[in-house]
């Protein structure tokens, strides 16, 4: 291999990374605050790919506008789910939650094939962020593949001032330490965690946004692999920690470029590489590489 | 009361009694209408159905289609078949799109003693020892051997290299069998790249074919995953050109892949709405096509929807009875059939043997490029 060719391989990985970490930071965002893993995450992601399909290619929308838009009407889905399905539930056993967000995840799937039928749509690509600028060596990068780590970064950012900077940001910690106890101080905790929910949904709609410009289709079971992906990468970086959520989707994007850029007549075993070194790193580092420690509350 | 009653039993005994003679034929369908193959499955059912609005009658006799959805999933496959079999008793079934839910379905049918039609399904395991077992499509060797026969010869391309869908027991088999037929007529395989169901990334596979440098590598994948391969390829500017087989031929492929698909080619049956010279039986599909739906064009898989219904028509007529073991025998001696996609033989090994065709886009248009046949 080349340099050139291993430059190529760095722009990929880079570019994938950034995409398993903006939805692992969803993830991890809702189960930091509510010991909650939201398994619709990766549907409320392909929600926010159909919404700016329909807003671009069916009502023709301006593409900006209808980023706006499709962000908007998933942060709605994302409440409703929360409201509906989560909610009720506040007081029962965590596993119960997690059942319910299971079944959540399934509802929208079917609800999604029926709807918009199993038939893969395209999305309008700008052409300004798809037109590949040749570096030196025939290595390639399109804008997009810069606009995603960037946006990933920006949010991860903006993500944190929220939550260490801000009143409400201090409010999801403390519901994250003891919910009875933050309700006991006259925080509204219901609204709080609809602020969460919101957040984690607008959040996995800038990324099923961003997957559907870089790989331009939208059906009903996209946000299956990427959402089992980010989790992990969640998992990876230690879950209820953003930047860890940030930092393992980047390792999960690199170790799977680079498993077939070393080692290509083994492409096929690409998600075994990447989870034998998953398994690894959780034998050794329990709690994920940014992970808080474990403490047993008796 | 009670005399009434037993009057209408009577009544209700005759009746079925009736039915089992001259009733209804009912055919069942099992394909995915639903999951990740519910493209195909759907645009399968709409030709089986376009002929059954054509020939409502086999022998004097109403036909009935009783359609279950198999789920685009090997298990609900095997219980799609189960219920159409002890649930509706069907007196013979066709489908399925993808060769993996064939194969579950078809053990199911088999040990029944129900025979079938495969829609698409090419994998050769689909009918391998199987007596119950048939099907309207060629098999993958046959189809991989195309490809490699059209790169090699027609196009004189001596590099050649694969991509292939490794959780896919049809994408791995023509990869195989591409590979084989290439390297016997003296072309060099210099690259052979993996990937899984369900990936949208392809750019690491992507990246090391243009460090072999192939002439022209060959994808057997799904349309849907195939635009998206054609796309990263451009953006990632690999100049090597890209074969595919029957699973490319949807018309959707252009829309997803836009100009990135172009100059894409792809093996086929021989037949297409915009191929020059069509049969007769191909010319009144695509009239009756139009009529019913103005605003699609018929593919390949509604052809062999419609086929199947033809042969299954075919037979039953020679047989003279709709009973499922006459039916299979009449089944196995269909011999130059005209049906859409070309002359239908079944062989030996129950496959359908037929011309190959070579599709092209160009111009954001599938284009009729040519038949080949294929050297084994």
């Amino acid at each position: 291999m080349n340099l050139n060719i291993f430059i190529q391989h760095f722009i990929n990985a880079l570019s994938l990374g950034s995409l398993y970490g903006l939805v692992a930071v969803g993830y991890t965002m809702v189960y930091g605050i509510l010991r909650l893993i939201n398994f619709a995450h990766g549907d409320i992601f392909m929600l926010g790919a159909y919404f700016v399909y329909f807003a671009t290619i069916v009502y023709k929308l301006p593409w900006a506008v209808g980023v706006v838009t499709a962000i908007i009407l998933t942060t709605i889905c994302g409440l409703l789910v929360d409201r509906i399905a989560y909610r009720p539930l506040r007081e029962a056993p965590r596993i119960s939650a997690l059942i319910s967000a299971i079944g959540v995840s399934f509802f929208i799937e079917n609800f999604a094939v029926v709807v918009f039928t199993g038939m893969p749509r395209p999305v309008v690509q700008p052409p300004i962020l798809m037109k590949p600028i040749e570096l030196s060596g025939g290595v390639r990068l399109i804008p997009l593949g810069i606009l995603v780590p960037v946006v990933s970064f920006v949010l991860v950012g903006c993500l944190l001032w929220l939550l260490y900077r801000t009143k409400p940001g201090l409010a999801m910690r403390a519901i994250s330490f003891d919910i009875e106890t933050t309700r006991m101080m006259g925080v509204s905790v219901n609204k709080i965690i609809a602020l969460a929910f919101g957040l984690g949904s607008a959040l996995a709609a800038v990324a099923g946004i961003m997957w559907a410009l870089r790989y331009p289709r939208v059906e009903p079971f996209m946000g299956m692999t990427p959402g089992i992906k980010a989790f992990i990468a969640a998992v990876f970086g230690g879950i209820g920690s953003v930047p860890g959520a940030m930092i393992g989707g980047l390792i999960l994007g690199f170790v799977e470029i680079m498993s077939v850029a070393f080692f290509p007549t083994l492409s096929g075993y690409k998600d075994a590489f990447a989870f034998l070194l998953l398994i690894l790193i959780l034998l050794f580092r329990p709690t994920g590489l940014l992970g808080e420690k474990l403490e047993d509350k008796i | 009361m009670r005399k009434f009653l037993a009057a209408l039993m009577l009544v209700m005994m005759f009746c079925t009694i009736a039915s089992a003679d001259d009733g209804v034929i009912k055919v069942g369908i099992f394909n995915c209408l639903t999951g990740q193959n519910a493209f195909g499955g759907q645009l399968e059912l709409e030709g089986t159905q376009l002929a059954h609005t054509l020939y409502p009658e086999i022998l004097g006799r109403k036909v009935e289609l009783v359609i279950v959805d198999n789920k685009s999933d090997k298990v609900e496959a095997a219980n799609a078949v189960t219920r159409l079999i002890e649930n509706d008793k069907v007196n013979a079934i066709i489908g399925t799109y993808g060769s993996s839910l064939a194969m579950a379905g078809g053990e199911v049918a088999e040990k029944a003693g129900i025979p079938v039609i495969g829609t698409s399904c090419t994998n050769p395991l689909v009918t391998e020892g199987k007596k119950y077992y048939f099907r309207a499509c060629f098999i993958d060797p046959f189809q991989g051997a195309g490809a490699a026969t059209y790169a090699f010869r027609n196009l004189g391309l001596k590099r050649a290299a694969t991509l292939v869908d490794m959780s896919n027991d049809y994408s791995v088999g023509l990869g195989k069998f591409f590979r084989d037929s290439y390297k016997k007529m003296g072309g060099e395989v210099v690259a052979s790249l993996f990937y899984q169901t369900g990936d949208t990334d392809f750019t690491a596979q992507l990246t090391a074919l243009i460090e072999a440098q192939p002439d022209i590598v060959f994808l057997p994948a799904y349309f849907a995953e195939g635009a998206i391969v054609l796309k990263q390829a451009k953006e990632l500017g690999a100049t090597f050109r890209f074969i595919g087989a029957d699973a490319m031929d949807n018309p959707e492929i252009v829309t997803l892949g836009g100009d990135a698909v172009e100059g894409f080619m792809h093996t086929t049956f021989a037949y297409d709405p915009s191929m020059p010279e069509m049969n007769d039986t191909a010319k009144a599909f695509t009239e009756a096509w139009n009529k019913v739906h103005p605003d699609k064009a018929p593919n390949v898989n509604c052809a062999l929807g419609y086929d199947c219904y033809i042969m299954l028509k075919d037979a039953i007529e020679r047989a003279g009875s709709a009973e499922p073991e006459k039916i299979r025998d009449a089944l196995e001696t269909t011999k130059g059939l005209p049906t859409v996609t070309g002359m239908t033989t079944i062989n030996a090994t129950h496959d359908a043997e037929k011309d190959m065709g070579i599709v092209e886009i160009r111009n954001g248009k599938k284009t009729f490029a040519g038949i080949v046949v294929p050297e084994v």
